[in-house]
């Protein structure tokens, strides 16, 4: 469990990133903190791990407050993913994936070879272990990052816009891996992004600020849609503009289908029937 | 013409390389203090340079003024130094001491600059994420350093002491101003007896000299560039790249001798 209580952070040129802000991360779920650039979300998740020191207010890990801490252990126990992966590029990437085992002094061969385990993990083929990371495309660097961050395999997992980068389609691949991961291995993620839809995709918790880092609305992806707290969060989440209020069409009697979409009339997807729904739920992976 | 070829066959006559011949000769006696006093100075240099330029371009800390420091280092004329230093030393010195000294302390002056901008700005050049990556991945500040931006940055840095080198072995020719030895011994010995081929056999020597470090550093620079940015296993694409961004690995001015005889 991660508490932000009463954090603030004021940069020395005199901005005020983050005011007054409290929350509680629960453990073992996923908690994503959007909101446009400037809203202060990726200053709150570098302070999880000390990258960011807050000028007032405590940051705590199970009871334990991280300015308490030594920085460099701090953040060898917790998994960071940045966008463009931050891989080091003149390491292969079998040992960019042993980076921080190898810092915590785990023989090299060793951390090599569960590298190479995690490379299966996060859904890579091992022959790339040998490349560098130049030669591996956007989605695959991607990945690499996310291998190294579970390296050292911590409870908790901070992705700082990890898939900003990267084409609309590997994003959504992406974004499943994470889900999938994070049933598997039950860890703490806090996730950054700017996407609402992304947020939508993988949050239990959605975390919206407005600029500044003042809480606009925290709560579930459904409770968030459902009942969006005041008109900068229905702006945010795009209810106001009719994006989320779908409806469905008569069914096309030649193919049999039922098309959604939206309040202005734009396609959202197609109506499932309940059978289709029962066998995509058996066959995804567990 | 002629000039050159008689200064060829100086060059090449073998008693001026016969052991034991007298004063500025045998030639590779020169070559050998040439070399001795390049390496000497360049070797304290670094000592001094590196970890400074580490520590700036790490930090970001006391850029700007080392930045115009070493400007006005680079505009200091290295005989006047020279001279200077020979003569306040020769007071508290014994006289060859103190010539040696000077000598030294003039050629270090010379080449710093060149060797802290290599340091400093191939720090500097190292993708600020890539290091923010490492941080936030739970390396200390020295393993950044020693893992991350000094491997990143050494074609930058040995590109830097390359200028420094070459910009001291074309210097070191002063030497002989204050009667250390060097390859200045040959053109200033061939001044006073008005020998052209004398005076142009030695200038070449530094010039063929200067050429041939040069292009060891050439390989040193190849053989240490980093994998993975622009190393011997890459692509068509990449190795394209690199041979684009070849000149950037130069850093400092280019040498000329104009401190030089």
């Amino acid at each position: 469990m991660i508490e932000f209580r009463s954090v603030s952070k004021r940069f020395p040129d005199g901005t005020l990133a983050v005011d007054d802000f409290s929350i509680v991360i629960p453990s073992r779920q996923t908690t994503v903190f959007v909101g446009s650039s400037g809203s202060g979300k990726t200053t709150l998740l570098r302070m999880i791990n000390r990258m960011v020191d807050p000028t007032a207010g405590q940051v705590v890990i199970d009871g334990d407050d991280v300015a308490k801490e030594n920085p460099v252990q701090l953040r060898r126990r917790i998994g960071y993913v940045m966008q463009n992966g931050g891989l080091l590029p003149h390491r292969r990437i079998v040992d960019n994936v042993a980076t921080v085992p190898v810092l915590r002094g785990v023989p090299r061969g060793e951390a090599r070879e569960h590298a190479l385990e995690l490379l299966d993990t996060v859904g890579l083929d091992r022959s790339l272990a040998t490349k560098y990371p130049r030669q591996l495309s956007g989605g695959q660097q991607q990945r690499v990052g996310v291998a190294r961050a579970l390296a050292a395999d911590p409870n908790i997992l901070l992705m700082d816009e990890p898939f900003g980068a990267v084409d609309p389609i590997v994003r959504l691949e992406l974004q499943r891996e994470l889900k999938r991961l994070q049933k598997d291995l039950d860890k703490t993620v806090v996730f950054v992004t700017h996407d609402i839809d992304e947020a939508f995709a993988l949050a239990d918790q959605v975390v919206i600020f407005r600029t500044g880092g003042i809480v606009a609305q925290v709560g579930t992806p459904s409770e968030v849609l459902g009942n969006p707290a005041d008109e900068f969060v229905a702006s945010f989440i795009g209810a106001d503009r009719g994006q989320r209020q779908l409806h469905l069409e008569p069914r096309n009697p030649e193919t049999g289908q039922v098309m959604v979409v939206d309040a202005s009339g734009r396609p959202a997807g197609l109506l499932s029937d309940d059978e289709s729904r029962a066998s995509t739920g058996a066959a995804s992976p567990s | 013409m002629n000039l050159f070829v008689n200064a060829f066959l100086w060059i090449f006559d073998p008693a001026n390389w016969t052991p034991g011949s007298q004063s500025p000769l045998p030639i590779q006696d020169r070559l050998g203090e040439h070399l001795l006093y390049t390496f000497i100075a360049v070797l304290i240099a670094a000592a001094i340079a590196l970890p400074l330029g580490f520590y700036i371009g790490h930090t970001g800390k006391g850029r700007q003024f080392v930045i115009s420091f070493t400007g006005a280092m680079r505009a200091l004329p290295t005989i006047g130094v020279l001279v200077f230093l020979t003569m306040v030393l020769g007071y508290s010195l014994v006289g060859t001491t103190a010539n040696f000294l000077g000598t030294m302390i003039a050629l270090v002056l010379l080449a710093i600059p060149s060797i802290l901008a290599g340091a400093y700005s191939g720090l500097e050049s190292v993708d600020r994420q890539t290091i923010d990556a490492s941080r936030a991945s739970g390396m200390t500040e020295m393993q950044i350093l020693t893992r991350v931006e000094i491997p990143l940055s050494l074609p930058l840095i040995i590109g830097g002491l390359r200028a420094g080198v070459l910009q001291v072995i074309a210097t070191v020719t002063i030497a002989s101003y204050v009667g250390l030895g060097g390859l200045g011994r040959i053109i200033s010995s061939g001044i006073g007896l008005n020998d052209y081929d004398e005076i142009l056999g030695g200038a070449i020597l530094v010039t063929i000299l200067a050429l041939l470090v040069d292009g060891v550093f050439a390989l040193i620079q190849r053989l240490t560039a980093t994998p993975g940015v622009g190393g011997a296993v890459e692509t068509g694409r990449t190795r394209l790249r690199r041979r684009a961004s070849g000149p950037l690995a130069t850093v400092g001015t280019p040498i000329h001798e104009g401190n030089g005889p």
